[in-house]
């Protein structure tokens, strides 16, 4: 409650508000003292005082997993996670050298990266917004460096448009709004949007419209200084007798249309995709190892849950150690139960119905991502590009320059593919060297000299074919939502589901570290109530 | 109060991240790749990711990827459709991803060359489930 001799704090302030004017005027109060629509992240669970010898057994050492230990450990809990793979982290995972790939089916790829080098199949790019996983990643030393997003100068391909030749995103992006601005002016200017703008606002837009899209006196967007100043030049300024610059052509709308680059200029609009972003340096599994740094004594790897079952005093999980087959049991007061949904659908667990339907609701995407190592860096030396994507309408969807190293010589790994929905599959039900295969045969556009050339081993992960989760990221119809949301992530007795399926942030690593954070506050309130 | 919050938040969240999914995506636009109509060969390019080329499925026990080889709940000719359109556990819907047609004819190759059951599946029948579907199957 308010105390009378302080000032009101920012909660408190809050809650008045919200009692006064409702959601409503909570929300707005919120954004204006800066305080919404980012994150719902305020700062790591405050659990003190847990029960002594209190007990959580935790399955699954992901993200959401590896928190949720963290933060139980941290209140006084004790603590066990039990994890299938020989290593922690899940999904924040990199391929490196020598590390092996195995498929439902036994087909196995050995990495051939050279040391130092990385695929990151998983997640790869971190938004300025999530604040947890940033708070973490600095807690835990975790060292970012920025994940370039935007490139203006890759390129952006599509097989029925300029004759199959890629062309700079620039260029396409510049012409698109200023064909886009030309037709918008002539259309106010014509007093054919005089009924939808005032004499006003059609006189700033005109403004608008001519400063945007780099229109000449006429209303035209034409081959000119003025685009060359955004969309590059034919001969770039230089010095001396020869520095005047020369324009560069600008494509007709028609061909602008058909590379349907507004797919482009609009997705770097999303809220998850804005710069900027960040990437861990040296792999995202740094992020894992972090917190493993922490927590990994109570970690028991290579372990199988076969069974998990609850009454009102406790969890027992009976397990398998997948190296020597010894069978054995935990106990606890309380789950914390992380399994992806298309491995825990099928576990002996002992919850209800409403779980269960819910746990059973929940398909998981398919994504594919391949590493290509090149011999050198020939996308900076030769084409200027500096990170970021080129974009196809071929299954490979992208290809993806390293934000690490740049300006090194020797070897590196491009992202050769990144697919997901049609193309994910397509490429999932090829063997490891089809998908090496069509990943250079369709990467090649991009860079046709020196593709094949300079390529020297590659790494594909088909992630409906990872045994240890049989899909990427869950994927929730509005339908299934509305149904099953609150029973996928309510307590079944002692038993708490968390990941990134439990949570708004689908596939994202903040998902699965909120979702976390929310199991492990709902268990202390329960175990400080019992 | 608090839900109403919530659910604001969300309606933001989903408006902003331009459209309903807001995982990370490869950001490419539409692509032109294409499924044929031909049942053998979109199972070949689309069925065979998850239950492998010999339709046998495969994981360990407690991570499986079912059998559609000598699956006797294929003989019900509405079981596949059902799933197709509404998905299943781990397994998503392809409503999005394959017309009904093609639906018809990878179902009507699954129940014939993987199993014995020769009756077709056609258009029509995955026309008139898609309706209203019936709950899915357990």
């Amino acid at each position: 409650m308010m105390s009378e001799m302080s000032p009101p704090t920012r909660r408190e302030l809050l809650t008045m508000i919200g009692n006064a004017g409702g959601a409503a005027a909570m929300y707005q109060a919120m954004s204006a003292m800066g305080h919404a629509a980012e994150t719902q992240f305020t700062g790591p669970p405050n659990l003190s005082g847990a029960r002594r010898g209190a007990s959580v057994l935790v399955l699954g050492a992901g993200l959401a997993g590896l928190v949720a230990a963290f933060e139980l450990a941290k209140a006084g809990y004790k603590v066990q996670v039990l994890e299938y793979q020989d290593r922690p982290g899940g999904r924040n995972y990199s391929i490196r050298g020598g590390d092996k790939v195995v498929e439902v089916g036994g087909a196995s790829q050995t990495v051939g990266f050279a040391p130092g080098n990385y695929l990151n199949p998983g997640p790869w790019r971190i938004p300025h917004h999530h604040r947890t996983l940033l708070h973490y990643c600095k807690a835990f030393g975790v060292e970012l460096e920025p994940f370039i997003q935007l490139n203006h100068d890759a390129f952006v391909h599509r097989s029925g448009a300029f004759g199959g030749k890629p062309q700079r995103y620039k260029e396409l992006a510049v012409d698109f709004k200023g064909h886009v601005s030309e037709l918008l002016s002539k259309s106010l200017n014509a007093g054919q949007l005089d009924t939808s703008v005032t004499k006003e606002d059609k006189e700033k837009l005109l403004q608008a419209m001519r400063d945007w899209g780099l229109l000449d006196g006429n209303l035209d967007y034409t081959t000119s200084m003025l685009a060359s100043g955004q969309r590059g030049y034919d001969q770039a300024p230089g010095g001396g007798i020869k520095g005047a610059p020369t324009p560069s052509k600008i494509n007709s709308l028609t061909d602008v249309l058909s590379s349907e680059v507004w797919t482009q200029m609009s997705f770097y609009f999303n809220y998850v995709m804005q710069t900027t972003m960040f990437q861990p340096k040296g792999g995202m599994d740094m992020i894992g190892k972090g917190f493993y740094r922490e927590v990994g004594k109570m970690v028991r790897l290579n372990t199988k849950v076969i069974k998990l079952a609850q009454d009102d005093k406790g969890v027992t999980a009976d397990w398998q150690d997948l190296k020597t087959g010894q069978m054995g049991e935990s106990k606890a007061d309380y789950c914390v139960c992380t399994i992806p949904l298309p491995v825990l659908s099928q576990l002996d667990m002992q919850v209800g119905p409403k779980l269960k339907a819910a746990m059973r609701a929940v398909p998981y995407s398919s994504q594919v991502k391949i590493g290509l190592e090149m011999k050198s860096r020939f996308w900076e030396e030769k084409y200027s590009i500096y990170g970021g994507h080129s974009f196809t309408n071929q299954a490979i969807s992208l290809i993806s320059y390293p934000n690490n190293n740049m300006f090194k010589d020797g070897p590196a790994v491009l992202v050769g593919a990144y697919a997901n929905g049609l193309p994910g599959l397509q490429l999932t039900a090829m063997t490891h060297d089809q998908r090496i295969e069509a990943a250079l045969a369709q990467g090649s556009v991009f860079h046709p000299a020196e593709y094949r050339r300079e390529f020297s081993n590659g790494a594909s992960v088909a992630w409906p074919r990872l045994p240890w989760i049989l899909g990427c990221t869950s994927r929730w119809s509005d339908e299934a939502r509305a149904e099953h949301y609150q029973n996928l992530v309510a307590f079944d007795g002692r038993i708490a589901l968390a990941g990134e399926h439990a949570s708004y942030i689908g596939g994202w690593m903040e998902g699965s570290l909120l979702s976390g954070i929310d199991a492990v506050k709902r268990l202390h309130m329960m175990a400080s109530a019992a | 109060m608090k839900p109403a919050l919530v659910l604001t938040g969300a309606a933001l969240f989903a408006a902003a991240s331009g459209g309903a999914n807001a995982q990370d995506a490869p950001g490419a636009g539409p692509g032109n790749v294409q499924v044929s109509d031909e049942g053998k060969e979109i199972f070949e390019q689309v069925c065979q990711a998850c239950h492998m080329a010999d339709a046998k499925g495969g994981g360990e026990p407690g991570a499986r990827i079912p059998a559609l080889a000598n699956n006797p709940r294929l003989q019900e000719p509405n079981y596949g459709v059902i799933i197709l359109l509404k998905g299943r556990g781990g397994m998503p819907w392809f409503t999005d991803l394959l017309t009904q047609a093609q639906m018809a004819a990878v179902l009507t190759y699954v129940r014939s060359h993987f199993n014995n059951y020769p009756d077709p599946i056609t258009e029509a029948d995955v026309k008139k489930l898609a309706v209203n579907p019936p709950p899915i199957p357990d």
